[in-house]
Order: C-alpha cells, then sequence, then structure tokens
C-alpha cells in the first residue's frame, strides 16, 4: 500500500529543463554571425582582350571626371576638392540633367559618363565613399523620376522578377520602345594609374 | 484590517512553468538563423560603410573573396593578401578560383556568378584592380563590394 503510494505520481523533474535551454541558447547566441550580404553591387566591364581596340572619342563635356590619388586626395573635373564627398552627389545631377544648357556640362543624361580613377595606392574606404555617392546620386534621380524613394528604388532594381518592378525600372531609366535607354548609369571606373604607390 | 490580512495570503511566486517553452522558442530562433562560418577568416576585415547598398537576390550564385592584412603578420607579413576558401591566392590565380567556383553550379546558371569581395578598408586600389581585371578575364563580371550600412 505504502509502495503504491509512492507510485501515484511519476513525473519528471523538469526543473532544470530551463537551465538546459539556456545553455544552449547562449551557445547559439554566440556563435551566430548575421550573414550581411550587402553592398555596393557593380557591373564589371568585358575581358579587356577580347575587347576590340576602338578609340573611341568621348566629348571632353560629357565626362565628369573624379581623381584620387595615393593620399586620399581629390580631383574633380580637374579641380582639387577639399569639401566633403557628399557634395560630389549633387554635382554629378547637375552634370547629368544639364542636357546642353551649360556648354561646359553634358549633351544629355545619355550621354553623361561619370569617371572615377584613382591611383594603386588609393585606398579601398576611400573608394567606396566616392563610389557610394556616384551610385546615390543615380539612385535618386532614377528614384524621382520612377516617383518612388531612393530605398524602394534599389529594393525594385533587387527584384526584377516582378513585373511592377519591371515597369518601374523601365519607367526610371526611360526605356523607349525600340529598347533604349535614355537614362543609363554610365559609372566607368578606369584602371588605376602607378604614381606614388 | 481584513482586507490587508487576505492580501498577505495570498501566493508570491510568478509561475515559472512556461518558462522553458519560452527559452526554447528563442533557441529554435537562433538554431535556424545561424549560418555556420565555413571558413576561418585569415585576413583583417574592418568592412567600410556605405549608404547605397543593394541586397543579393541568390546565396547560392555568391562566391567569396576576403583581402586585407593578414592576422598573423609574423608568419605572412603585413601586406594585404588575397584569401579564397581557406588559402591565400595571388591575383593570377583568382581566374582558376572563379572557374573552380563556376563548376559547383548549374551550367545554366553560370555567368550570373555574383563575386563578393569583402575588402579591408586599408586594402589598396591596386591589389583590387588587379583582381577585377582577373575577374573580367574569367567572365565573372557581377561584383559586389561588401559594405555595412552607415549610420549617421
Amino acid at each position: 500500500m505504502a509502495r503504491n503510494k509512492g507510485r501515484a505520481n511519476p513525473e519528471i523533474n523538469s526543473s532544470s529543463m530551463a537551465d538546459i535551454a539556456f545553455l544552449l541558447l547562449i551557445f547559439f547566441l554566440v556563435t551566430t554571425t548575421i550573414a550581411n550580404d550587402k553592398g555596393l553591387l557593380i557591373p564589371l566591364p568585358p575581358d579587356p582582350d577580347q575587347m576590340e581596340d576602338i578609340d573611341i572619342k568621348i566629348p571632353e563635356r560629357n565626362l565628369f571626371k573624379i581623381q584620387v590619388n595615393s593620399a586620399d586626395k581629390m580631383l574633380v573635373e580637374g579641380e582639387p576638392f577639399t569639401r566633403d564627398v557628399s557634395e560630389v552627389k549633387d554635382m554629378i545631377k547637375e552634370f547629368v540633367n544639364n542636357n546642353g544648357r551649360d556648354p561646359e556640362s553634358s549633351d544629355s543624361p545619355k550621354k553623361a559618363i561619370v569617371s572615377l580613377k584613382t591611383d594603386r595606392g588609393t585606398t579601398q574606404a576611400k573608394f567606396i565613399e566616392v563610389l557610394d555617392n556616384i551610385q546615390a546620386a543615380y539612385y535618386e534621380m532614377y528614384a524621382q523620376r520612377a516617383g518612388v524613394s531612393t530605398e524602394e528604388w534599389r529594393k525594385i532594381i533587387d527584384n526584377l522578377k516582378e513585373p511592377d518592378n519591371k515597369r518601374l525600372y523601365d519607367l526610371g531609366r526611360g526605356k523607349t520602345p525600340e529598347g533604349e535607354i535614355e537614362f543609363p548609369m554610365q559609372i566607368s571606373i578606369a584602371e588605376p594609374s602607378k604614381i606614388g604607390g | 484590517m481584513s482586507k490587508f490580512k487576505k492580501k498577505a495570503n495570498t501566493k508570491q511566486d510568478i509561475p515559472t512553468s512556461a518558462l522553458p517553452d519560452i527559452i526554447f522558442m528563442l533557441l529554435f530562433f537562433f538554431m535556424v538563423t545561424t549560418v555556420l562560418r565555413e571558413v576561418t577568416i585569415n585576413v583583417k576585415q574592418r568592412i567600410p560603410d556605405a549608404t547605397q547598398l543593394r541586397k543579393l537576390e541568390r546565396k547560392s550564385l555568391v562566391s567569396y573573396l576576403y583581402v586585407g592584412e593578414p592576422k598573423k603578420t609574423d608568419q605572412w607579413g603585413t601586406e594585404p593578401r588575397i584569401q579564397a576558401n581557406d588559402v591565400f591566392i595571388e591575383p593570377k590565380d583568382v581566374t582558376l578560383w572563379v572557374a573552380q567556383e563556376k563548376d559547383k553550379l548549374n551550367e545554366v546558371e553560370r555567368d550570373q556568378i555574383t563575386i563578393a569581395l569583402k575588402v579591408d578598408e586599408e586594402a589598396k586600389r591596386g591589389l583590387i584592380s588587379d583582381i577585377e581585371l582577373q575577374l573580367r578575364k574569367a567572365n565573372a563580371r557581377k561584383l559586389l563590394y561588401s559594405t555595412i550600412l552607415k549610420l549617421d
């Protein structure tokens, strides 16, 4: 009888369950690295060996030149640039949207090219900072044309499979029915110079 | 007076029977989201920040290259190096590495391979442009410079 009484309530002591779970939780918390697969996406030009060597003359006015030397100092359109890099963004917007008004600036957005030339000794940090601002200028102009915010625009171009996104993408880039793009993003990243490594 | 007495009699402890369930929930969350690192990164990685971040749509198409100053400077020197998988490679070996990475993908998707360059802030453009040239030769022309979001 006394034995039965002892068996009446067979229960596993689960009070330490929380502790075990805590231990596992802390292990995963510590080992977790949340992957960040974000960054600045750029398309590279084709293999230089397979490109035909055609000398294309680009008029000076259609080029917006940014040069960075090995000490991370900048030249914008041939003049030393000491202000904040973010001002380059507005300069590019003005340059691209010139449409032939200023004879020193671009003919049309279609012909405008932003050229970024660095030195072999330029740090990646500076390069990223400048590239970020160039891309920001274009993304903001595109977003404005498509009537969305810049963040939304970047999300749109990351997911072009959706027809709605594709439509906005074509609108922003000014794609004509013939398939020509009126507002291309032309960023030329020149091969770095070797002066002063 | 009797009112106070009653209050003193009520149970004071918080029921903790749901605690393991809550902890398990958190545990499962972290177990599911965790990506175990496949390679040990042997180079310094101070990733620069930027504002115009793009997200990669398909992670299976992404291959990583790490560039920076080696962590073990007495063994490898202080010059920035390129790390692919677990070894240091020279810029000229990048073409071969891309070919190997492409072989891992489906035939139809090989052209869509994206190379994510995780470059230390202090690395010089010279080395990066050498990699870019090799990538162009290997026909891997989608390039992502890994950055983190700039916070104002």
